[in-house]
């Protein structure tokens, strides 16, 4: 039997090795994971825009920053849909900056491709973060993207694999009247004889907390920068 | 000399088939449910759970005659924690898509009552070469389970095995459906339970 002083001296001991290795190794892979990232959310921007890797160039870090660099323009609007001037999404700090929102624009030979926004919101065991980009019309859903999430894997999870995403491709997220209704998931399969189906997709079974959250926070987020979208799609019809 | 001596040897075998401890011991049920309805996803757990166990079996049997046992689970569970994270670690570095579709059962894995089980029964009573041996025996045999499963979940769920096609077209052109129970906790219940009576039939288990 071991004495109370010995027990004591071994867990402190012990307790101080493996923080010790785990600090030491935190620090050492924290570049690594950090780049990787950001990468990942960049990459997301990307696809969500509907940029997809071709068989020459993969998904590396270094290609996604090339692109990003040559074909995204970044900039941040108000919440009255104004672009605020000389500040970039990444000069935003969540602590000072309130009401500011950031936008991906894709444009190719200057011409306006398409817009991304960010999207975040509780599913089922935490928050999911997205994103979302839109038609050059400022009505359509033009992909959507998830870089962040703790959803089971083969349920919630099934949110960051191509079937569910293409899905939102080519739907309206703005009724006949110009009113903001968002895109909601189904139970099963859209029915496409529907009048509603040009807002709705094919549900995730087995996710139906997922699936609600997603639709709410979607709706949510598209609110935020609805005053900037009214304007986009003003330009548009005229 | 045999690389192997016959008890090292049954310190691999034995957790394969007639002493698994998915099937015959029933630990580790809740992970063999989550991560088993792809078969990359399954596939990844596996390794992960094979390093994990390895080297906290390693590092408790050549700490056994230190650790005091008034602390002993305390002591195992640092040692295995500390090994989880540092897998967790590693994955987010250098396997960065994989661990977001695992998100967070790798971290769930120190819930896992194998290894726990291990460390307990049987390398704190035996040398460390031979710990590594029950840890790797042990990680495989679990992995055989969740590999199993994960093979006839994702087809019969997805109708893919490992993210490939399999099943063509034409049967789903002729009305042939994939299963959704499948991809839900209950398809692993019931793929497990007959894995379990299949394994207690052929290998002709004793009931006590």
């Amino acid at each position: 039997m071991h004495s109370n002083r010995y027990t004591i001296i071994f867990t402190m001991l012990i307790t101080m090795v493996l923080a010790f290795v785990l600090s030491s190794v935190y620090s050492s892979l924290e570049e690594q994971t950090e780049r990787n990232f950001q990468a990942d959310i960049k990459k997301n921007i990307l696809s969500s825009l509907g940029f997809v890797p071709d068989e020459n160039t993969s998904w590396t870090t270094e290609n996604v920053e090339a692109i990003f660099k040559n074909s995204v323009i970044s900039f941040v609007v108000d919440k009255n849909g104004d672009i605020v001037e000389g500040m970039l999404p990444e000069d935003i700090d969540p602590k000072i900056d309130n009401d500011v929102y950031p936008i991906y624009k894709k444009t190719t030979n200057g011409k306006t491709e398409g817009f991304a926004i960010p999207i975040s919101g509780k599913g089922l065991w935490g928050t999911m973060y997205g994103y979302f980009a839109i038609e050059p019309d400022g009505a359509t859903a033009k992909g959507i993207t998830f870089y962040k999430h703790v959803e089971t894997p083969g349920l919630g999870a099934e949110v960051d694999k191509p079937w569910f995403q293409q899905n939102y491709i080519g739907k309206k997220f703005v009724d006949e009247n110009g009113a903001l209704i968002g895109i909601q998931t189904v139970k099963g399969k859209v029915d496409e004889s529907s009048d509603e189906a040009y807002h709705q997709v094919d549900g995730i079974s087995g996710a139906t907390i997922t699936s609600r959250g997603l639709n709410k926070f979607l709706l949510k987020d598209l609110e935020i920068y609805n005053p900037y979208l009214v304007r986009i799609r003003k330009n548009y019809n005229s | 000399m045999a690389l192997l001596s016959k008890s090292s040897k049954a310190a691999v075998s034995d957790p394969l088939m007639s002493n698994n401890p998915i099937s015959l011991q029933v630990l580790g049920i809740c992970s063999a449910l989550a991560v088993t309805t792809k078969l990359d996803i399954a596939f990844v757990m596996t390794l992960a759970v094979i390093a994990v166990l390895c080297i906290s079996n390693t590092v408790i049997s050549l700490l056994r005659k230190m650790i005091p046992s008034k602390v002993r689970i305390i002591v195992q569970l640092s040692v295995i924690a500390s090994m989880v994270i540092l897998t967790d670690l590693i994955l987010q570095a250098y396997m960065y898509d994989i661990s977001k579709q695992l998100t967070v059962f790798v971290s769930l894995i120190i819930t896992n009552c194998i290894i726990m089980g291990r460390a307990e029964a049987f390398a704190m009573q035996n040398g460390p070469w031979r710990s590594f041996l029950d840890g790797l025996g042990n990680g495989l045999g679990y992995g055989i389970i969740l590999i199993a499963v994960a093979f006839f979940r994702e087809l019969l769920g997805s109708g893919t095995i490992y993210g490939y096609k399999v099943i063509p077209e034409a049967m789903y052109a002729a009305g042939y459906e994939n299963m959704g129970l499948m991809v839900l906790s209950p398809g692993a219940f019931i793929i497990l339970g007959l894995i379990v009576w299949a394994q207690r039939i052929l290998g002709n288990v004793e009931e006590e």
